[in-house]
């Protein structure tokens, strides 16, 4: 195990945004969002703010671009389109024996309980099977459901069977896609901003939601030309405080860092992409957790302002953006904050700022008290 | 791996390392083995069922041994008796979506709920999968021994269906 070097080789963001990294990544240095007031969206009595795909003229374009396209929901059209597209991006032969699936996602098909409550669909094994089969992968393919940290975690599995020695590559998709399901449960909480929100802000109110998927592919190879990020740190705690609710300590999200931090000094890190998803109390959360860790001076960037709170796939895109962040030498801005609004003010900006930095920090938090982070350092393996 | 400790429940045989120590349903387990924790009464089957094999798995640790175990459980069905249930509350003749209710929803709230009532601040994982695959169970909880620092890992597979149909086979391992 000692010496086996991680790094990604591929990745990919399908969002409203755009179908590329590269696009997605334009649209946020341009400060686009999709967020915008739904009103009626899934038969739902309340109106709401989220980021969601034009569902038909995307199904559309994505039935031309992969094969039996009507065996598979529009979830699972998401994951394939997507993996497609990064296993296609760095020439891996998905189907052999040392690749391995893992799927990030908190209710995968749920929208199809609607029409039976036993619609087979809404196995999440069963959809990360198909996705698995459409590449011709044969391995049992993961699936991580831990609620918003998902997508953090599933690259930490990622991670661990690669450095097992028992694979060689790993292609980890996030995705999820709104419904009644979501939407309406996320109301009844009263989390949900009625505009678009406003992360670490003295006026944010609550989270919107959004759609998206995406692909990271890690790797144990070490002669991958691809390989200019590599894996360096991650960590997953509870806070053993609330099931919906963060803690007022911080505490999970601090022992995240803390176990990050002994792995990477602070004086390397360009910047922490946050949770941020502007709720009052999970921002909070943060800003006590980054303070405890004396993290103040460090920036923080949150991207829950372009593309509200994609779930299983947050943390997926938002290491991917990160990643692009550090390539061209900038910190992203954290749309729709203005004027701090934490009891420790984190070093967030609503502009573009500019770092020599190569190495970041991605964490997350969420229902069931879980915490997640990562962090990755860029450079290949010379 | 060493398993230190194992415990099977099933709806008419709850062991412990193999010798049977009741045949109660998930309510009696809680009044024979716990007994001070009403929260127990909120929670849904699959949190219910997890929550008693870790009562009694988790029997012999310390609370400094527990703070670092790491939680990591598995099933086929993820959280869908919940989901089921939710679903039936936003039908469009019947809207009431309930908070109590949507945050079970989540597979990995069972793991939150053992967090919470052992004070494990270690990691905490929910993996789904297609079929009951010890061999891949035991390949990621070892992966994870290895690669990361618990001394304990409070692990297995609990699956709740029905009041006739639910099993949780957990074990306490250590490297």
């Amino acid at each position: 195990m000692g010496g086996i070097v991680i790094t990604k080789i591929a990745d990919n963001i399908i969002s409203p945004l755009g179908t590329s990294t590269d696009e997605n990544f334009r649209a946020i240095c341009n400060g686009n969002s999709m967020l915008r007031g739904h009103s009626g969206a899934f038969g739902l009595p309340e109106d709401f703010c989220g980021s969601l795909f034009n569902r038909n003229e995307l199904e559309s374009r994505i039935n031309t671009e992969i094969a039996n396209s009507e065996t598979f929901t529009f979830f699972e059209k998401l994951c394939i389109f997507s993996a497609k597209k990064a296993i296609e991006d760095c020439r891996l032969s998905a189907c052999e024996a040392d690749v391995l699936f893992i799927l990030s996602t908190t209710k995968g098909n749920v929208e199809y309980l609607a029409e039976s409550a036993t619609d087979e669909r809404c196995f999440l094994a069963g959809s990360a099977k198909k996705i698995a089969e459409y590449f011709k992968n044969t391995n049992p393919p993961l699936v991580v459901s831990n609620a918003c940290i998902s997508g953090v975690c599933a690259q930490i599995a990622a991670v661990r069977a690669l450095l097992s020695g028992r694979y060689r590559h790993a292609i980890v998709i996030g995705c999820d896609v709104l419904s009644k399901f979501i939407v309406s449960g996320f109301q009844s909480f009263k989390a949900l901003s009625p505009e678009p929100c406003k992360p670490y802000d003295k006026e944010r109110i609550g989270l919107n939601l959004g759609e998206a998927a995406g692909t990271i592919i890690l790797s144990a190879t070490a002669d991958n030309e691809k390989a200019q990020w590599q894996y360096i740190a991650g960590a997953i705690h509870n806070d053993a405080n609330h099931i919906s609710g963060p803690s007022r300590t911080g505490e999970g999200a601090f022992r995240v860092i803390l176990d990050i931090l002994k792995e990477i000094s602070t004086d390397e890190i360009a910047f922490i992409n946050t949770h941020g998803t502007s709720t009052a109390y999970n921002d909070e959360m943060e800003s006590i957790a980054l303070h405890r860790a004396q993290l103040d001076d460090v920036p923080v960037t949150g991207l829950k302002g372009n593309y509200g709170h994609t779930l299983g796939a947050a943390g997926i895109i938002e290491t991917i953006l990160s990643m692009k962040a550090v390539d061209n030498k900038l910190v992203l801005p954290t749309k729709g904050f203005e004027n701090s609004g934490t009891s420790y003010p984190v070093n967030v900006s609503a502009e573009t700022r500019t770092t020599d930095k190569t190495a970041f920090i991605k964490i997350l938090s969420g229902f069931g008290g879980s915490n997640a982070g990562i962090a990755y350092r860029k450079g290949g393996l010379q | 791996m060493k398993t230190l400790a194992h415990v099977r429940i099933t709806p008419t045989d709850t062991s412990v390392n193999g010798a049977t120590v009741s045949s109660a349903s998930l309510a009696g387990l809680y009044r024979e083995f716990a007994g001070d924790y009403p929260k127990f009464f909120k929670m849904d089957s699959l949190c219910k069922l997890g929550f008693m094999a870790a009562e009694l798995c988790l029997k012999n640790l310390s609370a400094d041994e527990k703070e670092n175990t790491a939680v990591i459980l598995f099933n086929r069905n993820g959280s869908l008796v919940t989901d089921r249930n939710y679903q039936k509350t936003i039908e469009s003749d019947n809207y009431f979506p309930s908070p109590a209710l949507f945050v079970y929803t989540l597979a990995n709230i069972v793991t939150g709920e053992i967090a919470i009532r052992h004070k494990i601040y270690g990691e905490t994982s929910f993996y789904v999968l297609d079929s009951r695959d010890e061999t891949l169970m035991d390949e990621i909880v070892s992966d994870t021994l290895l690669t990361s620092s618990p001394r304990y890992i409070l692990t297995g597979f609990v699956e709740y269906e029905n009041e006739q149909n639910y099993i949780a086979d957990i074990k306490l391992v250590t490297k």
